[in-house]
């Protein structure tokens, strides 16, 4: 029997076993961004211990910066945390990709872009979403501070295997339906608890097809399936990609790829469980709850209670009802929306504003609608700036910003207010995720977001487009 | 670094309602802004707690017949999104020293275990039995024996509950912060640095 992806870069970075069981791991690449390393750091100063590999951690700046006037004097204790993260990076000999690197940016953006995210290695990053990097082929976790200290010391972590699930997407995707809906779809159908315990190996023609950003995209939301990591296997497109890029290795490159292509999944691998799903089935698709599982198709109507199956599931259903302050039964279409945001790390790539940009140009943002669009790195600016994409956004009514995490979690001045609904390309919509207590989320593909801007409520970004038949980019 | 080994924990209990409770729920994001966890317990649940004008809600935390309660009882997938540690170090300095729940998202449960929280699951049934226990005399004292793998209340309830061996084993011998053990394996991870090529 053959090994999966995750099975072969697993026994290979394995380093031995702990006394309770668990594995030690080797994590080769270790990310960090100033929100939750500074804990760790201070943790390794009390034990008197130094950076391990100093040259496998890579830092930057994402979570807290502002997204208008980046050097500007900013909330003090923003400042503070950026202030931490320069000297521990300083102290500890750690590559910081700072606001006037040029590099900046969403920490799972920037590791794609330098080629720092490799096939069939192991990344670990303080940050839930660090299953982005699985696109590449990598085992990705995401890891809790204290585990951050155990990289910084150790370079490895004390882990349990996850078993492998291989989700398995064929056939064509309809008009308008993209990377985005696929996760939402994968997510709405196997539940925000379905993958515990699982890595999602994300296989079938669906995933062949995607570019490498669209791959992002979909394995960023793994863990709002409950899974640690997931990833797809490594092609030619992932060799194409990571071609030339600053931290890729060129002195013997066929060499380098073919051994990166040695880590896709053996045709006989072992799979713990395998879903099989019909991309022909899939539509945009949109959340209308406070779970990133409570997804719904443009077309569907908000779920009623009366209808759940289950007390449980009634119970649930009527939270989320009343959070988001939406009626039982009715079409999901046509709420009314105060903020879109266009960013984050599931959708904040070159690719995202271009297929936005393709469709925006003569159409405006709805009165009273506030848009903004984020870069998820300094770099994506700039390859938006070559292409004249922030124009064509701006024309259109939307606020082009600097890049970071914005409006994902608003840890920065760009915050819903009071009960503000946002139709959000980001992956969250948790009670108070988009910083008010009460503001609501709809996540949704950027080309939904922007449909939704350009009427000021949720709309079918088909309908209000007039996509052609062939303007699938899968 | 010899730990103390976790082998039960007790006190008074509440209930928090509701499956998938999630970290930003349990820590909102703009209490994150700080660079050491001290202070971060008077935030947990924050934005349940208290409404848009800071007045207490008629959250459970704020029910003073569960003041000073160190055992957390929840529902489906606790600790589920983000992976902020800062989460379960916020319950913990707000007081808690144990969780029981139907179940836990896995690095939610990984911090709490390194922090020497148990966090253990029990049946639908069990938990229910034990909320009204709870509900009834909110002052009963609920046990969690990680050694046993059982819970225990004052009123009588004993039933069993679940965690990984790992955390188990981990807790009970003192090893639920694994970092000493991870430094004693220094050969065995410049091998593996070497022979992957990572340096
Ligand atoms: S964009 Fe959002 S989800 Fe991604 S790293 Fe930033 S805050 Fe986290």
């Amino acid at each position: 029997m053959g090994k999966s992806l995750f099975q072969k870069v697993w026994d290979n970075h394995r380093v031995g076993t702990l006394a309770d069981g668990r594995t030690q791991l080797f994590i080769g690449t270790h990310l960090i961004h100033e929100v939750t390393s500074p804990q760790a750091f201070g943790m390794l100063r009390d034990l008197g211990l130094k950076v391990k590999f100093p040259q496998r951690t890579f830092a930057t700046v994402d979570h807290i910066v502002p997204t208008v006037n980046q050097d500007a004097p900013q909330d003090p204790l923003a400042a503070a945390m950026m202030t931490a993260l320069r000297d521990n990076a300083d102290e500890f000999g750690v590559t910081y990709f700072d606001l006037s690197s040029g590099k900046q940016g969403i920490v799972h953006v920037v590791g794609p872009e330098q080629g720092i995210t490799q096939p069939g290695t192991t990344i670990a990053c303080g940050d839930s979403h660090t299953a982005t990097h699985g696109a590449f082929g990598a085992i990705a976790f995401g890891i809790g501070t204290t585990q951050v200290r155990d990289v910084l010391a150790t370079q490895t972590l004390a882990l349990e295997a996850l078993k492998v699930r291989r989700i398995e997407v064929n056939g064509q995707l309809p008009p308008g339906v993209y990377a985005k809906d696929v996760i939402l779809h994968i997510i709405r159908l196997l539940g925000a608890r379905g993958g515990i315990g699982y890595a999602y190996e994300y296989a079938g023609d669906v995933f062949a097809r995607m570019s490498m950003e669209e791959r992002m995209t979909v394995c960023n939301m793994s863990i709002e399936g409950g899974a640690r990591c997931g990833y797809v296997n490594p092609d030619a497109k992932t060799v194409a990609y990571l071609r030339g890029r600053p931290y890729v290795d060129m002195t013997d490159f066929e060499a380098t790829a073919a051994g990166w292509l040695a880590f896709a999944s053996d045709a006989d691998a072992h799979y713990d469980d395998i879903v099989r799903i019909d991309a022909a089935a899939i539509e945009p698709t949109v959340t209308w709850g406070i779970s990133p599982d409570q997804g719904i198709a443009i077309s569907e109507m908000i779920p009623d209670p009366a209808a759940a199956a289950t007390q449980g599931e009634r119970d649930s259903i009527v939270e989320a009802l009343a959070y988001m302050k939406i009626p039982a039964g009715a079409p999901i279409k046509g709420v009314g929306i105060d903020v879109a945001f266009i960013g984050s790390c599931t959708n904040g790539r070159l690719s995202d504003f271009r297929e936005v940009a393709k469709y925006l140009r003569g159409h405006k943002v709805a009165p009273g609608v506030t848009a903004l669009a984020v870069p998820g790195s300094q770099i994506v600016a700039v390859q938006c700036e070559q292409e004249g994409l922030p124009q064509i956004f701006r024309d259109a009514g939307f606020e082009w910003r600097d890049a970071g995490c914005s409006m994902c979690l608003a840890m920065n001045p760009d915050k819903l207010v009071g009960d503000q609904l946002c139709a959000s390309s980001s992956n969250r919509n948790f009670k108070g995720r988009q910083g008010s207590s009460t503001g609501r989320t709809v996540l949704m593909s950027p080309l939904m977001v922007a449909a939704a801007a350009v009427r000021g409520s949720i709309a079918d970004a088909r309908e209000v487009f007039a996509l052609e038949p062939d303007a699938s980019i899968v | 670094m010899p730990l103390a080994p976790v082998t039960q924990v007790s006190g008074r209990a509440v209930y928090i309602p509701g499956a998938d409770i999630d970290t930003d729920r349990i820590i909102p994001a703009r209490f994150m802004k700080c660079i050491t966890f001290d202070g971060l317990g008077e935030f947990a649940f924050y934005d349940v707690r208290f409404d848009e004008h800071g007045q207490k809600t008629g959250h459970p935390l704020n029910d003073p017949r569960f003041a000073g309660a160190s055992i957390l009882l929840a529902g489906l997938n606790f600790g589920c999104g983000s992976s902020r540690e800062h989460a379960p170090q916020s319950l913990r300095k707000y007081g808690f020293n144990g969780v029981i729940a139907e179940s836990f998202a896995e690095i939610f449960f990984g911090n709490s275990t390194t922090l020497a929280m148990p966090c253990v699951i029990a049946s639908a049934g069990d938990l229910a039995a034990l909320r009204k226990e709870v509900d009834n005399d909110p002052a009963t004292v609920v046990t969690i024996d990680v050694v046993a793998r059982r819970a225990r209340s004052a009123g009588g309830l004993d039933f069993p509950v679940t965690l990984p061996e790992s955390a188990r084993e981990a807790l009970v011998s003192g090893r639920w912060d694994p970092i000493q053990e991870l430094l004693d394996n220094v050969a065995a991870i410049d091998a593996k640095a070497v022979e992957l090529h990572y340096v």
